[in-house]
């Protein structure tokens, strides 16, 4: 039990640790110790001392729901890409290289470009048109894949990238046509969350409650999967319907990380690695896991970004770039042991 | 005893090309059926067809009286059992895990396992002498340690009936021998129906009660081993001169491939 338990905790413990960082530093720094203070009077009900009055307002109304909003884009692009890695059979697969985020961020700047400057009900649109268009590019790319019955992988990538390009190209006409905003949009496709409000945490958490949630449940089936289509049927799962709501689910969690949070390649494809290599490939304890470690992953990106340039902000994308890749390629590099996809 | 598994008029087209044309075959409990036949005889098709996981085909597949189209996949996975040749299994869960997933068709929808489950996974692995190496992972074993696992992992189902689909093609002839040997105890003693693809004519003539010959997608014979298992149908279905003489310890026939070169 301990044995099992362990890697709950230490993802949970580098996540708690991510979040009061990210709590903490900023523009101002606010420390441990004020936190803590904090935390005892909103917990206790009891007045905010005097001069904590702009810290308690930083951290609620800015910092707050920041962290939420990275933390959850991390876990649904981790989660995501543990699902598509799975579900692909294949280590390459994530959000990114089968096109579903960059169709996803296509949608959502076409709604920003309609209802510019945003009402709240314009916002929960932004999650919906990037999941419509994330599924399109799904059956997009399927489609184009497809060979008779099966789905070759590499015809998947391949398809994959290619219609990638073509959405980030018009995404990218679609930001420079429109006035204003440009620089903010720029950041945007970098993966810089412009957008920090709770409203905003509130527009993506329920594609993310029900994303998530239903792969949280499909772990014993994406296990099965690794067998092939003809064995998991055989030991009783039925395929095509699991793998359809599967992809279904991660490309709702995958259109409602990148519909505020832009373009943060990476994660999806070293989290899930990560893990496998560490704790073993059960994708029933990888996927909660994926989304602990994707959440914790996110939030120390997104304090490093706030930190390097200060006071200006680095787009995280290209922290989680910056850092990821040469980490992922140490872990990789280090690893003896090679069975472990 | 009536028949578990019947085919009637099966046929099954791949595209243009029939893989199985009106196959008419039942497999009674207790017994073991040999599938033999040249490459591409549709051996590997019936197979797949009989457990339920093809979805166009003409005929009647039936389980127990019920046809296998009506039943659930669930339902199917708990009445047949399929183990496939042990290649490119994922290397990265444990044999134990790996015989764990043969408990699916029982397990509540979040996929927990209970202690039954347990109990019946340790017999499983019991069974095919793998509970020395049930802690190690799929890809450090051998292919016979594979294709053991996966016999458990199909007894883990714990289904009547038993499909094999080549499973001594990887294996040296030490396993072949321990693995047929198990297999004929299954049927025998535990009352499955087993049916099992082999390239191996002197396997399925030692250890199968019957034979059924498959050639170009249509059951050429089924029977006794030694009324299939004849010079002329063999040479027919192989194209290929053979003699077939006694087993010097057990009435059964023996098969020895000739060249044409042997008949000047």
């Amino acid at each position: 039990m301990k044995n099992r338990l362990f890697p709950y905790l230490t993802t949970l413990g580098i996540l708690l640790l991510a979040v009061i960082l990210s709590l903490a530093i900023g523009s101002v720094f606010i420390a441990p110790a004020d936190l803590w203070t904090l935390l005892r009077s909103w917990l206790q009900g009891l007045p905010i001392p005097g001069g904590l009055k702009t810290f308690a307002f930083i951290i609620t109304e800015i910092r707050l729901p920041r962290t939420v909003l990275v933390l959850l884009t991390g876990a649904a692009l981790g989660g995501s890409g543990t699902a598509y890695q799975g579900l692909f059979r294949n280590p390459l697969a994530d959000p990114y290289l089968i096109g579903v985020a960059s169709g996803g961020g296509l949608g959502a700047v076409l709604a920003m470009s309609i209802n510019w400057p945003y009402s709240f009900w314009g916002l929960m649109a932004v999650p919906l048109s990037a999941f419509v268009f994330a599924m399109l590019t799904v059956f997009l790319v399927y489609t184009l894949a497809r060979v008779g019955r099966t789905v070759p992988t590499t015809n998947l990538i391949l398809a994959g990238v290619a219609f990638s390009a073509f959405a980030t190209a018009v995404t990218s006409f679609l930001i420079i046509s429109s006035e204003g905003e440009v620089r903010r949009a720029l950041s945007w496709l970098m993966g810089g969350s412009s957008q920090n409000s709770w409203q905003t945490v509130l527009a993506v958490l329920p594609y993310l409650i029900i994303g998530l949630g239903y792969l949280l449940f499909n772990g014993h089936a994406l296990n099965l999967l690794q067998f092939g289509d003809d064995q998991a049927q055989q030991l009783g799962l039925p395929v095509t319907r699991t793998k359809t709501l599967v992809l279904i689910a991660a490309s709702l969690a995958t259109a409602a990380a990148v519909s505020f949070s832009g373009i943060i390649g990476f994660i999806g494809l070293i989290v899930p690695h990560v893990l496998r290599l560490w704790w073993g490939a059960d994708y029933r304890r990888l996927l909660p896991l994926s989304l602990l470690a994707g959440g914790a992953f996110l939030i120390i990106a997104d304090i490093l970004a706030r930190v390097i340039i200060r006071p200006q902000e680095l787009p995280v994308g290209i922290v989680t770039a910056l850092a990821g890749a040469p980490f992922f390629l140490w872990v990789l590099r280090r690893s003896k042991n090679q069975g472990y996809w | 005893m009536a028949p578990l598994l019947k085919l009637e008029g099966l046929t099954v087209s791949y595209g243009q090309r029939l893989a199985l044309q009106d196959i008419t075959l039942q497999l009674p409990l207790g017994k073991v059926m040999a599938l033999i036949g040249p490459n591409g005889a549709g051996k590997s098709t019936l197979i797949r067809a009989a457990s339920g996981i093809l979805p166009g085909y003409a005929g009647k597949i039936h389980i127990n009286g019920d046809e296998i189209s009506d039943l659930t996949t669930m339902q199917r996975a708990r009445s047949i059992a399929v183990v496939p040749q042990a290649v490119s299994l994922p290397p990265a869960f444990t044999a134990w895990e790996t015989v764990m997933m043969g408990r699916t068709p029982y397990l509540n929808f979040l996929g927990q396992t209970s202690a039954s489950d347990e109990t019946i996974v340790r017999a499983a692995l019991a069974r095919v002498d793998a509970l020395d190496f049930s802690d190690r992972r799929v890809g450090e074993l051998s292919g016979g340690e594979q294709q053991r696992i996966l016999l458990a992992r199909a007894l883990a189902q714990s289904t009547p009936i038993l499909l094999l689909d080549e499973p001594t093609a990887h294996l040296d002839m030490q396993y072949q021998v321990a693995l047929m040997r198990t297999i004929s105890r299954l049927a025998h003693e535990d009352n499955l129906a087993v049916m099992i693809a082999l390239h191996d004519l002197n396997l399925a003539s030692r250890y199968a009660d019957l034979v059924a010959l498959l050639i170009h997608g249509r059951l050429d014979a089924v029977g006794d081993p030694g009324d299939v298992l004849t010079v002329e149908r063999i040479s027919n279905a192989y194209n290929l001169p053979v003699e077939v003489i006694r087993h010097p310890f057990h009435q059964v026939p023996l098969i020895l491939p000739s060249d044409r070169d042997d008949y000047p």
